[in-house]
């Protein structure tokens, strides 16, 4: 009779779930996209000291050196020596600077002046590797370093 | 022959496969968080006869030892003091008013024996090559914790806001259009002139000397 009569009364329609697999794609996509395969394959141990007064990192402009013992399936073959990755490999201290020239020419050639790098050094390591490193650098120019750290603090753990 | 209609794929299982992709990736998934203590080093110059002078009351020593204790201007410290040691420093403020090195801004003891101002005060930091670089660390966070507190204070004086919340809203991009960055920048470097980083590294010595 009347035009507007209700067709049913009560009763929850179902949710359409048609939509779901594009949702779900585009979480997929944009988590493919954000992810970062690691470059590096770490062959020291890493495990960073803690500080809170911090820095962010450009990472576009950034060279890595990690240092640190050599992990523990390393150590039959390499020793339990701290010892510095530069890349994929292992370097000598004579060698770094050869190898950070290396690694500075992948960066991009106008970011190429404004280099940083950044030290992953294992906090159990010695204050005196850090310097020889550190010097090495200074003899390369490239002056600009940034420690990097996880966040927390020394003192209240 | 016929052409038959191809059948139509059932397209049911799609949302499976991509929640299988989905978390797969999510597990994988490391965004990359590094942060750190950024640090600009000297360059490396001819050895020079001429010796810079700095006056001992302008001079803040820090000493690490290979066992990792630390000790400050010839007294024994914990780590959790230095940073109000460091603070108490920069901040005192020992030139006489009048003069030229008088520190208007400066709130500490204004005691005569320690540094003039906060532009001539220095930090010295003096390892051991055996110290940790944990304790490195450490050593310079509170140090420069102590930096970003005084100028935190100063910022928060003159601008009503936070030096270390704003470079870091400038670092993350929050701040929008190229003339409020300028402005900005202007405005943390005069923070930054109030209370500039004299942090200094002596070359670490061999064990035991």
């Amino acid at each position: 009779m009347s035009k507007f009569k209700k067709k049913k009364d009560g009763g929850l329609p179902a949710i359409s779930t048609a939509s779901l697999p594009d949702i779900v794609f585009m979480l997929l996509f944009f988590f493919m996209v954000v992810t970062v395969l690691r470059d590096d394959n770490l062959l020291v141990q890493n495990k960073l000291p803690k500080a809170d007064q911090v820095e962010k990192l450009k990472k576009d402009r950034s060279v890595y050196i990690y240092a640190g013992k050599p992990s523990s399936r390393y150590q039959d073959k390499y020793g339990s020596e701290p010892k510095i990755q530069i890349g994929d490999k292992y370097t000598d201290l004579s060698n770094i600077k050869f190898a950070l020239t290396e690694a500075r020419q992948k960066l991009l050639p106008e970011l190429q002046d404004y280099v940083m790098v950044a030290l992953k050094v294992d906090e159990k390591t010695n204050t005196g590797m850090v310097t020889d490193i550190k010097q090495e650098l200074r003899d390369l120019n490239m002056l600009k370093i940034i420690y990097i750290t996880t966040p927390g603090n020394e003192i209240n753990q | 022959m016929a052409r038959r209609a191809t059948p139509e794929v059932n397209a049911g299982s799609m949302a499976d496969i991509a929640f299988l992709l989905l978390i797969f990736f999510l597990v994988t998934t490391t965004i990359e968080k590094d942060k750190g203590i950024a640090r600009q080093l000297p360059p490396k110059e001819p050895p020079t006869d001429e010796q810079v002078k700095i006056k001992e009351k302008n001079l803040f020593i820090v000493n690490v030892n290979r066992s990792d204790q630390l000790l400050v201007e010839e007294k024994l410290m914990e780590l959790k003091d230095l940073r109000q040691a460091a603070i108490d420093f920069l901040d005192n403020g020992g030139a006489p008013s009048g003069t030229a090195e008088y520190c208007d801004y400066c709130k500490g003891k204004r005691n005569p024996e320690s540094s003039d101002n906060p532009d001539k005060a220095v930090i010295s930091v003096q390892n051991d090559r055996l110290t940790s670089y944990k304790m490195y660390i450490a050593v310079q966070n509170e140090l420069v914790a102590a930096y970003n507190f005084l100028r935190d204070r100063e910022s928060e004086r003159l601008y009503g806001w936070k030096f270390t919340e704003k470079t870091k809203d400038l670092d993350e991009g929050k701040i929008k259009g190229e003339a409020a960055k300028d402005a900005l920048q202007e405005k943390l470097e005069t923070i930054q002139k109030l209370f500039p980083q004299k942090l200094s590294e002596a070359e670490p010595k061999k064990s035991g000397q």
